[in-house]
């Protein structure tokens, strides 16, 4: 046996890269669950192909899955990866140009035959004409290895084939020092009811490990300690699963019925899927026939005392905006979740946007307004879609919570919260029939009484057209219109008393201010505190509420000589802040489908610091 | 824990339905339809038939679209909600799916249920929710004042189309027995014993009861009915569909309606030739019948069919749901949220 050394390091990122059905979504999530029990903080990045069998070995069909890990705070999926492992020559292609100078490629070498190389458009070998001089390359034949290992099996050579992502797993299972037993478990569970795909499976995965193991092609494997996290109970949660348990937390605090009235979007769909197990805890998940019905559904049973909510991304949001119109005007509690991916029209349906912001903001027909929240972190969709309940059902408003496809599909490890300490979530329900008016106003939170249909005395109409103050019945009075777009509007202003203050990041006061909203989080907070390492004077601010904005928000914008708002997309945010706050504050904005790396951050705060000295 | 809706219906379904009449379900708000428009009779019929559901005034909810028709709930005295046009049906399937121990009732009108709500309306039709209803075909546009619909018959002058409409008509009744109704029935505003009836078996239908009035917009569209609603014109122009009963119709009933392969025709019987006896029996609980007798509508040489197309039963969705829940609970046993928290692979950080 080869001698090996092991060596210690505080982060690194991995990406797995192949064909869209070579299994490398599934390989970086079992990657990730393994490394979370490990105890290190992490951040996920999957990055797939909106086809979902592309042609094999083509460039447009490559799917990968990032992840960065280690035994410090960890807060992006990694600007770059130490690490590439490619299935193919077009995998190898796509991501080389993430990789770090320096870094290891692990290759399959079945994967570079004549056909795939002509498919990425290689003239030639890159594992032979030297092009990949400044890195490490470890060459492995995973296909064959794979078939070797499974030689006694009656397996077809399809079957065969699509085991060896487990290989790949297994071999960076051992370079990381991670334990297969996780990964085995879950193998155990999933193909239960296939015994011979199980063992196949289970033998790639350990002939991967101890092929690394026994022969010399790594000389070195890692440690990667446990990060300082918190003490508590975790698990590792991706966004959208965080999205759905946090409506299903709410209702069950609220005591309420969860109701989703939804239809398929990537990157949404995943929130329906995950509801639509929850039966037993009595959630009723309603797939409709588009999006419009999604949410029209939802408003009715909102109407019938139902926590009502809806999940979809930018294109069907567009579908339901006049919907939303009428939950403003029928004033019923109703969650809508845009997992924001790349516009316009249909887009890049598989890529991170922060597209829809003002849409979110300003997209309806008349004086409508919304709260609008967004989440920051996978986890933190827990905790958004939590308040999102919270608000709309104090405050019998739709409540729309952006999140976005790099926090839906990423995922961190995630605290997870003490049911009991959770806030109460309170509403206006009434069952007393004692001067019952649809459309009197709770004195301080302005919320009009929810009465539900099979309350006796109760019963009173509802719709689109303009409510009389107080009676709700229909009214075309001018000056009742005018109060009632003054009452709606002021509705949704008070809640800035009911959410907490904008908090900075760093000092209070200085050269710059970072702010961002939304899935950018990770990448700011990386470059802000880097930069304050090097002595600069800039600090973060990460808004969670988008409307109404924090009431201290101007002082704080005020404290700083320049404002950086860095957005996925061209400027939203920015807008808002410089007409209602009168800041010259300026945007830093790509529009690429991915989240931002944090060094192209922090080269934009360097250049706007030398413009202040 | 049950949930709180759950509570406060517990605590109020002991209360009797009370002794209810006509007048308890008109509400107080004024009735702005202008005089003379079909709609009236529909909401009076309406209101005359509640009492003999015996479903209490608090478990009625009429949805509505946008449309002349769908101002339709404002004057009920029972729970209400005016949504925006061509979406009733699905606030009402939310509403449904919710609280399955509701009354619901959808009103719409041609433009609202087949136009801008039709992709809902048929997949209402296939759940087969326990939802009634009611759509007020006046062949026109009412509330923006006159443009054609998509039941409007071909070559119709409005508005938006002086040279004519080129459209080919929607029969709603067909349409809905395409999309594999489970009721579907026929009636007219201006036949009022009728249309109770109708609405009452709609009422007692479990499932998706789909009803199609023929509704006379006298400013926009007057007479579109009248052949088969005035005196002199109706009983030879209307075939009265009864189930078990031959289709005769005529004012001596001296017409019948034969089955001649898949194809109707009319026969008299009077020149001794046929009797009843040969005449086409209706059987309002086949499918294929139904589709055969919906098909009669706009042929001129055939009358106009009204009563009950189809009438027939299949697993209700919002029961099914609830059948699910009920078998996940047995079998997972009853959620609990702490333990979802908590679940999967988890560990500790001291
Ligand atoms: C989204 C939207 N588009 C258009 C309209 C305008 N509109 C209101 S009612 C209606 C047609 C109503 O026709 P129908 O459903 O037959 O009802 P009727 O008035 O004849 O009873 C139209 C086009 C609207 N209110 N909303
Ligand atoms: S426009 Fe026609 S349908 Fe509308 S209220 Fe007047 S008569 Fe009735
Ligand atoms: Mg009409």
């Amino acid at each position: 046996m080869s001698q090996k050394t092991t060596e210690n390091l505080d982060e690194v990122t991995i990406r797995f890269a192949g064909d869209s059905g070579d299994g490398m979504q599934l390989t970086g999530t079992q990657f990730t669950n393994t490394t979370a029990i490990l105890g290190n903080d992490l951040s996920t990045l999957p990055d797939y192909p909106a086809e979902i069998r592309a042609p094999a070995g083509t460039l447009f069909g490559v799917s990968g899955f990032q992840i960065h890990f280690g035994s410090m705070e960890i807060n992006t999926p990694g600007d770059h990866c130490d690490v590439l492992v490619a299935m193919n020559a077009a995998a190898l292609k796509v991501n080389l140009s993430s990789l770090v100078d320096g870094g290891s490629i692990i290759v399959n070498t079945d994967g570079f035959n004549d056909k795939n190389l002509k498919l990425a458009g290689y003239a030639q070998s890159p594992l032979a004409d030297g092009s990949l001089g400044k890195y490490q390359l470890f060459e492995v034949d995973i296909s064959k290895l794979t078939a070797l290992a499974l030689q006694d099996m009656a397996m077809t050579s399809k079957l065969v084939d699509r085991s060896k992502n487990f290989f790949a797993l297994g071999m960076m299972y051992w370079m990381y020092n991670r334990p297969l037993e996780t990964t085995i478990e879950w193998l155990k569970s999933k193909f239960k009811s296939k015994p011979d795909i199980l063992e196949a499976n289970i033998r790639v995965l350990k002939a991967g490990w101890n092929y690394s193991e026994t022969t010399e092609i790594f000389s070195v494997r890692y440690e990667v300690g446990p990060a300082n996290l918190a003490p508590g109970r975790y698990r590792n949660i991706t966004g959208n699963q965080a999205a759905a348990w946090g409506l299903m937390t709410a209702a069950k605090k609220a005591r309420l019925d969860l109701f989703l009235g939804t239809y398929p979007i990537t990157p949404a769909s995943d929130i329906l899927h995950e509801l639509s197990m929850y039966k037993s805890h009595g959630v009723k998940t309603f797939q409709a026939e588009d999006e419009i019905a999604g949410i029209c559904s939802a408003i009715g049973a909102s109407f019938g005392g139902a926590l009502g909510t809806t999940t979809t991304s930018g294109p069907g949001i567009a579908l339901k905006t006049e919907a939303i119109g009428l939950a403003v005007m029928v004033e019923l509690p109703l969650v809508i979740i845009n997992v924001q991916r790349g516009g316009p029209s249909t887009g890049l349906p598989t890529k991170t946007e922060q597209s829809d912001l003002l849409q979110a903001l300003y997209g309806r027909n008349g004086e409508a307004p919304v709260p609008v929240i967004a989440a920051s972190t996978p986890s933190d969709c827990f905790d958004t879609a939590f308040e999102a309940s919270r608000i709309a059902l104090k405050y019998m408003t739709p409540v729309i919570l952006l999140t976005d496809g790099y926090l839906g599909n990423g995922s961190e490890p995630w605290l997870i919260p003490e049911y009991d300490t959770l806030p109460d979530i309170s509403y206006p329900f009434t069952t007393n029939p004692e001067g019952f008016q649809p459309y009197a106003r709770n004195e301080q939170t302005l919320a009009r009484p929810w009465a539900i249909p099979g309350t006796p005395g109760l019963e009173h109409r509802i719709g689109g057209l303009e409510k009389e103050n107080i009676t709700g019945n229909v009214s075309y009075d001018p000056e009742n219109h005018d109060l009632m777009n003054h009452l709606r509007a002021e509705k949704i202003e008070r809640i800035a008393n009911d959410i907490p203050l904008a908090r900075v990041d760093g000092d209070l006061q200085g050269d710059v201010l970072v702010v961002g909203w939304g899935g950018t989080y990770g990448a700011i907070r990386t470059a802000v505190v880097h930069q304050r390492e090097k002595g600069h004077s800039v600090s973060h601010l990460h808004l969670r509420y988008l409307n109404p904005l924090p009431k201290n928000l101007g002082e704080v914008l005020s404290k700083f000589k320049r404002i950086l708002v860095p957005e996925i997309n061209l400027g939203q945010l920015v807008k808002v802040l410089r007409a209602k706050y009168l800041v010259p504050a300026t945007g830093f904005n790509r529009v690429r489908g991915l989240p931002f790396r944090s060094v192209e951050l922090e080269i934009e705060i360097e250049e706007i610091l030398k413009g202040i000295e | 824990m049950s949930t709180l809706v759950d509570e406060i219906m517990k605590s109020n379904s002991s209360t009797e339905t009370p002794k209810y009449t006509a007048k308890d379900f008109q509400s107080d708000q004024d009735v702005r339809w202008c005089p003379g428009c079909g709609d009236y009779s529909i909401l009076a019929q309406t209101q005359r038939v509640m009492p003999d559901l015996g479903i209490p005034k608090h478990k009625l909810v009429f949805v509505s679209g946008i449309g002349c028709s769908s101002r339709f709930p404002y004057y009920m005295s029972a729970y209400g909600f005016h949504g925006i046009h061509g979406r009733a049906t699905v606030i009402a399937t939310g509403l449904k799916i919710a609280r399955p121990d509701l009354s619901v009732w959808v009103v719409t009108g041609d433009g609202d249920g087949m136009s801008i709500g039709g992709n809902h309306f048929i997949h209402l039709m296939r759940r087969n929710l326990d939802l009634n209803v009611l759509l007020f075909n006046n062949q026109i546009y009412g509330l923006t004042k006159g443009q054609y619909s998509p039941t409007s018959e071909m070559g119709k002058i409005t508005k938006s189309t002086p040279y004519g409409s080129l459209d080919y008509p929607f029969n709603p009744a067909s349409l809905a027995l395409g999309a594999s109704a489970t009721f579907v029935a026929r009636t007219l505003d201006r036949d009022p014993k009728h249309m109770q009836g109708i609405i009452k078996r709609a009422a007692s239908h479990r499932g998706t009861s789909f009803v199609e009035i023929y509704q006379n917009c006298n400013v926009f569209n007057d007479a579109a009915f009248v052949q088969f609603t005035e005196k002199e014109s109706k009983d030879d122009n209307v075939v009265f569909l009864e189930h078990g009963k031959p289709l005769v119709f005529g004012k001596e009933k001296d017409k019948g309606i034969r089955l001649n392969g898949f194809t109707l025709e009319v026969v008299s019987l009077k020149d001794g030739k046929y009797s009843v006896n040969d005449m086409l029996v209706h059987n309002e609980k086949d499918t294929t019948l139904a589709f055969i007798l919906a098909d009669m509508t706009y042929k001129p040489h055939l009358p106009r069919p009204v009563g009950i197309f189809l009438a027939i039963d299949r697993p209700v969705y919002e029961t099914e749901i609830e059948n699910q829940i009920a078998f996940a609970k047995e079998k997972r046993g009853v959620g609990d949220i702490k333990k979802l928290l908590n679940s999967g692979e988890t560990w500790v950080v001291q």
